[in-house]
């Protein structure tokens, strides 16, 4: 018999995990298998997929009013892009095989299908239209600047020199098919995420055919208030005044978004518990107990309903701007607590009752390492340090 | 080249490569398996391997799990298992206790208090269902868990990625992610032993010949006679996972 040496941190956190069972569980399920970089996934994807939403309201739907903000929710969406495979590849146990999801993918497998669709999300929806956005951008700048700088504008502009009023048509024309493209795309990527989840029958907590699309929708909500949040913060560092009319605009897209997620997540959990299938007894007791603050506190209560009222109060006519953009700012805030706490309750609450249906299990949250809080909240800066270098070198305001 | 030309060849060439990557591997997979149908004397497509479980013949003593493990290599930490059994005691008034001995083997041991209240005990061994639809094969992102022609569900651990996707979408907490290897692990029927004509080895090890390892395929196997002498049942058969570990006299409130 060979003796396996196994990570004595890894014991530690099983033992006292198992310490923490309630009832009976199967054995192999005190380890949680997804973690908090499993949470911090999808939020990120989501935020991607909410911000590009709200671009394409400019482009595809002519919502003249959020124009102001279409670069940077473009920027936005890019930024959190580039970093949502982090998490899923720093949480596999060989990432140095994750090549492999599209060398040899599956086809019945969601999860090697998901890699596509990111594929094709970054490349051939966000890269390029934020490329045809710029390219004018790029070609000034290469001519502008010599040397190192002006080489490196030469190759973000592909080499294209073409600045005639014909080609920047051609831009436009290009811009607003590949958006037309991206909102199915960015519908995909998303409800894919909820897919992953949905279409797994062994954990009713995830397995509902709702799960894409309420993912979806809380998508929208944290994307939108995301690009709200930069948007606000930009203009305060920059000293520029908001343009009330579009955060007007975005906070009555806002309050559409949370109504209908809050709708979606309400059918999907009044469904399940009239339908109260055999494993009704267990979810209740999670959701009661060791869900109930991230559920019913932070979730439903300090991330949902409080920005609702707070949107609803905005909105009102006799408000003063300076008090408006706070309620906007706060509003926001919480609905990115609401969400994470959403994909939290998910991928974490999923995982911490028994497939039995006789228990309830515990997740210790490591501080350092791989799969801990640190890394996590490093994850979560890298999109911000990301824009904060986008918006120094792009311009986010379009020349009108 | 510009820049029209450019993305044309670019939309044409990145969903190219992917495909063409596929259907190599498509064509390398069929070459793969036609080749491991048949090694040595063996020939993988005579064989359908099944198992079955008789609860009432089950004492509890853990020997099949200590077998197991280290036949295996599987951890001794009470978090990896690959089989073990759990222990079921029903009460008059309906409450169900369930324990797991295998985590505290010193609860095989245990004396069940004498309480009038109590209407039924019994052990259930647990293990991989080796379902023809196995859902863990479904998801698998790289195709590294697989279904053998001999209908065992297997797992190649240079390929795994250790994405746990299947350990989720396992409804029997069958799997688990090897620490050492930092793959998927579960049961494998010992299929280094079958292939030889032996017993896996919890089989070999069971006092009492409570789990009984056959063929499917073959009508003279002693699998398929405890399907004709015993009304059979699967653990949660509303999966439609179709288990090839067959439970006789098993109680509905085991799940």
């Amino acid at each position: 018999m060979m003796n396996i040496a196994v990570d004595p941190g890894l014991v530690e956190q099983l033992a006292h995990q198992l310490s923490q069972v309630v009832g009976f569980i199967y054995p192999n399920e005190v380890e949680i298998q997804w973690a908090i970089l499993i949470v911090v996934y999808p939020y990120i994807t989501g935020i991607v997929a909410g911000a590009f939403i709200l671009a394409s309201l400019v482009k595809v739907f002519n919502v003249v009013e959020v124009q102001p903000i279409y670069r940077l929710a473009l920027l936005t969406a890019l930024a959190f892009m580039l970093i949502a495979g982090m998490p899923l590849n720093l949480h596999l146990g060989h990432p140095e095989r994750s090549y492999e999801i599209f060398f040899t993918p599956q086809p019945t497998s969601a999860m090697a299908m998901f890699g596509f669709v990111y594929l094709w999300y970054l490349t051939a929806v966000l890269l390029v239209e934020v490329w045809f956005e710029y390219r004018v951008h790029f070609i000034q700048m290469a001519e502008r600047t010599k040397g190192f700088v002006g080489g490196i504008y030469r190759v973000l502009s592909l080499f294209s020199s073409d600045v005639s009023p014909e080609a920047i048509a051609f831009d436009k024309k290009a811009s607003k098919f590949v958006t037309v493209i991206g909102i199915p795309s960015a519908f995909l990527l998303h409800g894919y995420v909820g897919f992953i989840f949905g279409s797994i029958k062994a954990n009713p907590w995830w397995s509902s055919v709702l799960m894409p699309i309420v993912f979806l929708m809380s998508a929208i909500v944290s994307g939108i208030a995301m690009v709200m949040i930069v948007y606000t913060v930009l203009n305060l560092v920059r000293k520029q005044k908001i343009d009330m009319v579009c955060l007007n605009k975005i906070g009555l897209f806002l309050l559409v978004a949370i109504i209908v997620d809050f709708a979606l997540e309400a059918l999907d959990q009044i469904h399940r518990i009239y339908q109260a299938e055999e494993s009704i007894h267990i979810l209740g007791e999670l959701v009661s107990g060791r869900l109930f603050t991230s559920l019913v506190i932070v979730q439903l209560l300090i991330g949902m309903a409080v920005p609702l009222v707070l949107l609803v109060i905005a909105r009102m006519q006799r408000i003063g701007d300076d008090l408006r953009r706070l309620l906007y700012f706060s509003s926001a805030l919480l609905l990115q607590i609401g969400i994470f706490s959403m994909r939290w309750n998910v991928v974490i609450g999923g995982q911490l009752y028994s497939k039995s249906f006789r228990g309830l299990m515990e997740y210790k949250m490591e501080i350092t390492g791989i799969e801990s809080l640190m890394m996590a909240l490093v994850l979560l800066a890298l999109p911000f340090i990301i824009l904060t270098f986008l918006v120094k070198v792009l311009p986010t305001e379009k020349a009108h | 080249m510009n820049k029209r030309d450019f993305l044309k060849g670019a939309a044409l060439a990145i969903p190219a490569a992917g495909l063409l990557q596929t259907l190599t591997r498509v064509a390398e997979g069929e070459d793969l398996s036609t080749a491991a149908t048949m090694t040595g004397d063996y020939d993988a497509t005579q064989h359908w391997y099944g198992m079955g479980v008789d609860i009432d013949k089950c004492i509890g003593c853990n020997r099949c799990v200590e077998a197991c493990k280290t036949e295996n290599n599987v951890p001794q930490e009470p978090f990896f298992f690959r089989t073990w059994i759990e222990r079921y005691t029903i009460k008059a008034d309906g409450e169900v206790t369930v324990a797991c001995v295998s985590t505290q083997p010193a609860r095989g041991e245990e004396t069940p208090p004498v309480d009038p209240d109590v209407l039924r005990t019994f052990f259930v061994p647990k293990l991989c269902n080796q379902c023809a639809n196995p859902p863990c094969v479904q998801v698998c992102p790289v195709g590294a868990t697989f279904q053998s022609v001999d209908g065992v569900v297997l797992v190649d651990e240079t390929r795994c990625i250790g994405c746990r996707y299947c350990i989720q979408a396992c409804p029997y907490g069958a799997r688990y992610l090897n620490p050492e290897t930092h793959t998927a692990d579960k049961c494998t029927f010992c299929y280094h032993r079958i292939t030889k004509g032996l017993q896996p080895a919890c089989v070999e090890v069971c006092p009492t010949q409570a789990r009984i390892f056959g063929d499917f395929k073959d009508e003279a196997s002693r699998l398929e006679r405890f399907e004709r002498m015993n009304q059979i049942s699967v653990l949660k058969p509303d999966m439609n996972t179709r288990p090839k570990v067959r439970y006789a006299h098993l109680d509905g409130e085991v799940r």
